[in-house]
């Protein structure tokens, strides 16, 4: 069990979250660049000193301890094997300089490189290693020192896409079978969806959402969240069935505020989410529709995946998702100008806070990049 | 312009084939000067190895001063070197670091004797360590030595000259390998003299064989303080530059035969250098 509060300060930022992780949870920290995810796990782990707060582990405070007597072990992004070292050597490292004898703490390493899949490249440098095998080596080096707490550092963020797959399920499994505390830097929502039970957002050095993460994804409190979850997000005004959207400040505003009719029945200010899956474009105003559409100018076209993710400027922004077929058959070019239109069965309104994060979030909201 | 698109026209073998193409590409202006400054390096080396004495060079080494002048330069710029890395690498650790307060200072200081006459740093240390000096004073009242004009004060002169170098080529590349493999090690359950032993020396130990082998040379050279501080006696305080000049007035012969010893030794360091220290740091 980890229970921190985590202050640090340094020129023109100051973190200031609270974080709570029971045993054997996985938690994914998440936040756009500089949003202090890196400076928050460095605070626990003992490498960035904090200007207050306090860090408890089982009970125990720790944040007076130097770094290197926490029961806290950290994964790093660019795995940061000792390169003067063959892979044995560095798995050892740990249990050697907190007591064991040399003998034993080289036949604990092997024990967990065998567990890793590492058996046959104990004696290889970590030169000699793959990214994804070096990261594997990085986390047997951290896991074998038996913390409490795993700090993950972007740990699948070097990898290419087929490392990633095989490194996320290794990391998978040594997760479940971790009985401490672990958290999970990542960029990835499908690392985060894939290995954490609870999500922790953080924006400008404070907590912006927490939840699990289909809670997270269906209900994104800000614009960056909603990229995240891969959702078009805005805030609204909502009367009865109704929610008026403004567009982007004077200047841009090409008609009124747009209207969306949604399920819930909902009054005051509210976030409107739709998926870009739901969004269809239409190259004629379509017929008796008044509502949930809009005309937008197109200002991207790239191909994801199966699909093809059109991005709209007018009055709002948003993403749409085509299938091949019907982009075509549109025939989309950039600065085209089409109409698009959302199901209403595909809106989804939530009450939001008055005014509150209005100066952190997009103004008009935003979708999906 | 013409060296662009000659460049543009043949990407492959341009560093090969530069002076061919010079002719008509580099301009004059650059390439007078170039071959001028290159002819000045080598024409005073080769004239060295032109009027060596080869047939008598044996001889004139085998003599009884020649040798014990190489002898205790061998041994003082040695014994300089090892003081150098016992003082540097942790005074190197302490700048590349810890931030403490007037580091840049610090460093400044550490530069100062890379950049001074070495004639005044042997007169400053005969002022500090001197019979009449600062700490000399108590040095001849406590324990009744007085440096100055022994072969101890060859060694203080010539690490005083060349500790710079083993700092500064050690302070790179503990920046270069940066603190982050340190932190590491840390969160792992090292403590900070660990860590420096385990992870940081073997890290930097081609930056410490740099600056070490360097730092060499530069002692080995050494002769402006060694000569103010420590005089010019034979077998006592004369070392190989010193013997040159001595000999140079009374027998130019010996002293380009001690040139040469001292010329291969360096171009003993510089194939050092090239080697996998260099490749390495």
């Amino acid at each position: 069990m980890m229970d921190a509060h985590l202050v640090a300060e340094h020129a023109r930022f100051r973190l200031d979250v609270r974080i709570r992780v029971a045993p054997g949870q996985v938690v994914a920290l998440l936040g756009p660049n500089g949003a202090g995810k890196t400076t928050a796990l460095r605070v626990i782990a003992g490498l960035t000193p904090p200007s207050g707060g306090h860090i408890l582990v089982d009970g125990a405070a720790v944040h007076a301890r130097p770094a290197e007597q926490r029961p806290i072990g950290m994964v790093f992004r660019d795995h940061l094997l000792f390169p003067h070292m063959n892979v044995l050597d560095n798995v050892a490292f740990g249990p050697w300089c907190r007591g064991a004898s040399r003998a034993e703490a080289r036949r604990a390493a092997a024990i967990w490189l065998q567990d890793l899949g590492l058996g046959e490249h104990r004696r290889r440098r970590p030169a000699e290693l793959s990214c994804e095998q070096a990261q594997r080596a990085a986390l047997a080096r951290s896991l074998a020192v038996r913390p409490r707490v795993l700090l993950l550092d972007e740990p699948l963020d070097a990898l290419d896409a087929q490392a990633r797959l095989t490194m996320r399920t290794a990391l998978g499994d040594h997760l479940s079978g971790f009985g401490g505390a672990a958290i999970l830097v990542t960029h990835d929502p499908l690392d985060a969806m894939a290995l954490a039970e609870r999500l922790i957002v953080i924006e400008d050095g404070v907590l912006v959402q927490e939840g699990t993460p289909s809670e997270v994804a269906r209900h994104p409190r800000t614009g960056y969240i909603a990229r995240f979850a891969g959702l078009n997000l805005y805030r609204g005004r909502a009367r009865g069935h109704e929610v008026s959207v403004e567009g982007p400040p004077a200047g841009r505003v090409t008609g009124g505020p747009l209207t969306f009719s949604v399920a819930e029945n909902l009054s005051g200010p509210v976030f409107l989410a739709f998926p870009p899956s739901a969004v269809a474009l239409c190259p004629i105003r379509p017929e008796g529709r008044p509502r949930n559409t809009w005309q937008g100018t197109v200002e991207g076209l790239e191909r994801q995946g199966g699909h093809v993710r059109v991005r709209l400027d007018g009055p709002i922004t948003a993403a749409a998702d085509l299938m091949p077929a019907a982009a075509a058959e549109l025939g989309l070019s950039l600065g085209q100008k089409v109409w698009a239109s959302v199901r209403t069965t595909e809106t989804h309104a939530y009450a939001a806070p008055a005014g509150g994060c209005e100066d952190r979030d997009a103004p008009y909201g935003g979708g999906p990049r | 312009m013409r060296v662009f698109t000659t460049t543009r026209r043949r990407p492959k073998g341009i560093s090969r084939h530069v002076l061919p193409d010079g002719a008509s590409g580099i301009p004059m202006i650059l390439l007078v000067p170039a071959a001028a400054g290159l002819a000045f390096l080598v024409l005073p080396l080769t004239a060295l190895v032109v009027r060596a004495p080869w047939p008598a060079l044996a001889t004139r080494l085998a003599q009884p001063h020649v040798l014990a002048a190489l002898r205790l330069s061998l041994w003082t710029s040695s014994l300089a070197t090892v003081g150098c890395v016992l003082m540097g690498v942790p005074l190197a650790w302490m700048l590349a670091r810890v931030a403490f307060r007037g580091r840049r200072l610090v460093r400044a200081v550490v530069t100062v004797p890379l950049v001074l006459p070495p004639v005044v740093g042997g007169v400053a240390l005969l002022l500090a360590l001197g019979r009449d000096g600062l700490v000399g004073t108590w040095l001849e009242a406590i324990f009744g030595v007085t440096p100055p004009f022994t072969t101890t004060a060859v060694v203080l002169a010539e690490a005083f000259v060349a500790l710079p170098f083993l700092v500064i080529s050690v302070e790179s590349a503990l920046r270069s390998c940066g603190p982050r493999l340190e932190e590491a090690a840390t969160t792992l359950g090292a403590s900070r003299w660990t860590v420096f032993r385990h992870v940081t020396l073997p890290l930097v130990a081609p930056g410490i064989a740099l600056g070490a082998v360097l730092c060499w040379a530069r002692a080995l050279g050494e002769f402006g303080a060694t000569v103010t501080f420590a005089g010019n006696l034979p077998g006592r305080t004369q070392t190989m530059p010193l013997a040159v000049a001595l000999a140079l007035e009374t027998d130019p012969e010996a002293a380009i035969a001690l040139s040469l010893v001292l010329l291969v030794a360096s171009v003993a360091i510089l194939a050092c250098l090239r080697g996998r220290w260099v490749a390495a740091a």
